[in-house]
């Protein structure tokens, strides 16, 4: 295995000061939302992991999509680490939003159609490590999760219009009614900037997860030489 | 596509039309000699409804949007099963084989299953609804209903026709096609259950219509999903 390259130790280092400071403007230069108090700073952190977890599955549908065209290992290995990593922020989401709403709403869960449909990508994406795992032969293995990824990725789309067509009573962000909250500049900038950071972590751990996934895929040849 | 298959003999389209015909005919001939996959599901369905009736509680009063669910529950199992049987006995007498040899285009393998697959589901759901009917002493065969649960078939048997080929090829197929089809048919499942109970409750077709534009939505959309990546599914 090569040795770490440049880039990656520097993210290393990089990303956990980034985190820290995300930690350091959420609590200090973001301001106190009016009617929710303190507990509305989980947010930030809350839409950067929700964030992050929908790239990474748009990550795993396109290398699923050129691993078929291309039949090139690596995009096989790039799609499982993304859905594992993705599937990790996504889940920090749904509970970070969960930690929000026993404050907000009064309750843990609400079968919300948006809380509901968060909750089956999450699913979804687990059913795709469960059809991994159910298979021996890796290229197998690859084509049903490049093909599972596709269907997964088209699912979610419409899995939200659903919920759309019923009425929901989460936060909008795109849009100004009632119930949506009003974002001042400094909240924007703390948005954003989470997201940034988010978006750094993703990247820092799916570069070693994907290191990981090359290392497991040489023992596998390896392996399979010897049995041959 | 690395193997593209020899191209068909005469005008493609009739010769692909021709192999459909060729594999439903095939299931259902198979079908009506042994009767195990219907008569399966049949029972099986009718099981469900027994649990349900004492689980929920169900009688005659019972509402209308309950019915959906249990309908659409009862159907939803008894599709996996279905699906899950009528691939294994490709899988596992060899006849997938068979038919990837044959030199017709594969997504003819696909429809010719899926189409297969739906026939059974509706002689299913054609017999449990009068069934029900007669249990609870209403009437489930209502025009509109008979339309919804058409639609979510197809939308469902499309993507379970192709999940079920992935999953009888892995280690786990007998759990791994529930786990892997309920999350991805969500919207089929949520959009029919609400047209049905749109439909039984009486309510007026401004609040139906937006469920039945999802399962056509849905059903074409996976309908071409379908067709575009199922060679990637059966190539070995």
């Amino acid at each position: 295995m090569h040795p770490q390259p440049r880039a990656l130790s520097i993210l290393n280092i990089v990303t956990p000061l980034l985190v820290l400071i995300a930690i350091l403007v959420v609590i200090f230069y973001a301001p106190v939302e009016a009617n929710m108090g303190r507990v509305q700073k989980i947010f930030y952190f809350h839409l950067s992991a929700a964030w992050v977890g929908m790239l990474g599955f748009g990550v795993a549908v396109v290398a699923g999509v050129a691993y078929l065209v291309t039949r090139q290992r690596k995009w096989d290995i790039a799609g499982y680490a993304a859905v594992e990593v993705s599937l990790v922020f996504f889940l920090i989401a749904i509970v970070a939003g969960s930690i929000w709403a026993r404050r907000t709403w009064g309750t843990w869960w609400t079968w919300d159609p948006r809380l509901t449909s968060a909750a089956i990508v999450e699913l979804v994406y687990a059913a795709y490590l469960m059809l991994r795992q159910g298979i021996e032969d890796p290229d197998r293995r690859a084509r049903f999760g490049a093909v599972y990824a596709i269907v997964a990725f088209i699912s979610v789309p419409i899995t939200f219009l659903s919920i759309r067509i019923l009425r929901t009573i989460h936060p909008d962000l795109t849009q100004g009614d009632s119930s949506g909250m009003g974002l001042t500049p400094k909240m924007v900038q703390t948005m954003l900037f989470s997201l940034f950071v988010f978006s750094f972590v993703f990247v820092d751990l799916f570069w070693h997860r994907l290191r990981l996934g090359q290392l497991v895929d040489k023992i596998e040849q390896l392996r399979l030489k010897i049995t041959e | 596509m690395p193997d593209s298959s020899p191209p068909p003999p005469r005008s493609s389209l009739s010769a692909f039309i021709q192999a459909v015909r060729a594999i439903i005919w095939k299931d259902l001939a198979a079908e009506l000699r042994s009767r195990e996959l219907i008569s399966a599901m049949l029972v099986f369905s009718l099981l469900m409804i027994l649990i349900f009736n004492f689980a929920l509680e169900l009688d005659t009063q019972a509402k209308a949007s309950i019915t959906s669910g249990v309908l659409w529950a009862t159907f939803a199992f008894a599709g996996t099963l279905g699906f899950n049987r009528s691939m294994a006995t490709e899988k596992d007498r060899g006849c997938l084989d068979g038919l990837l040899l044959a030199p017709v285009d594969r997504s003819a393998i696909f429809f010719g299953k899926a189409i297969g697959n739906l026939v059974f589901m509706l002689i299913v759901e054609a017999i449990i609804l009068p069934v029900y009917s007669v249990l609870y002493n209403t009437n489930l065969i209502k025009p509109g209903l008979l339309l919804v649960i058409l639609l979510g078939s197809v939308g469902y048997v499309a993507v379970g026709t192709l999940l079920a080929s992935m999953a009888v090829q892995a280690r786990t197929r007998d759990v791994l096609l529930p786990i892997l089809l309920f999350p991805v048919a969500i919207p089929v499942l949520i959009a029919a259950v609400k047209g049905s109970g749109g439909f039984l409750e009486g309510a007026s077709m401004a609040d139906i219509t937006p469920w039945l534009n999802l399962l056509v939505v849905y059903d074409v959309v996976f309908i071409a999903v379908a067709f575009m990546i199922f060679d990637y599914v059966v190539e070995e």
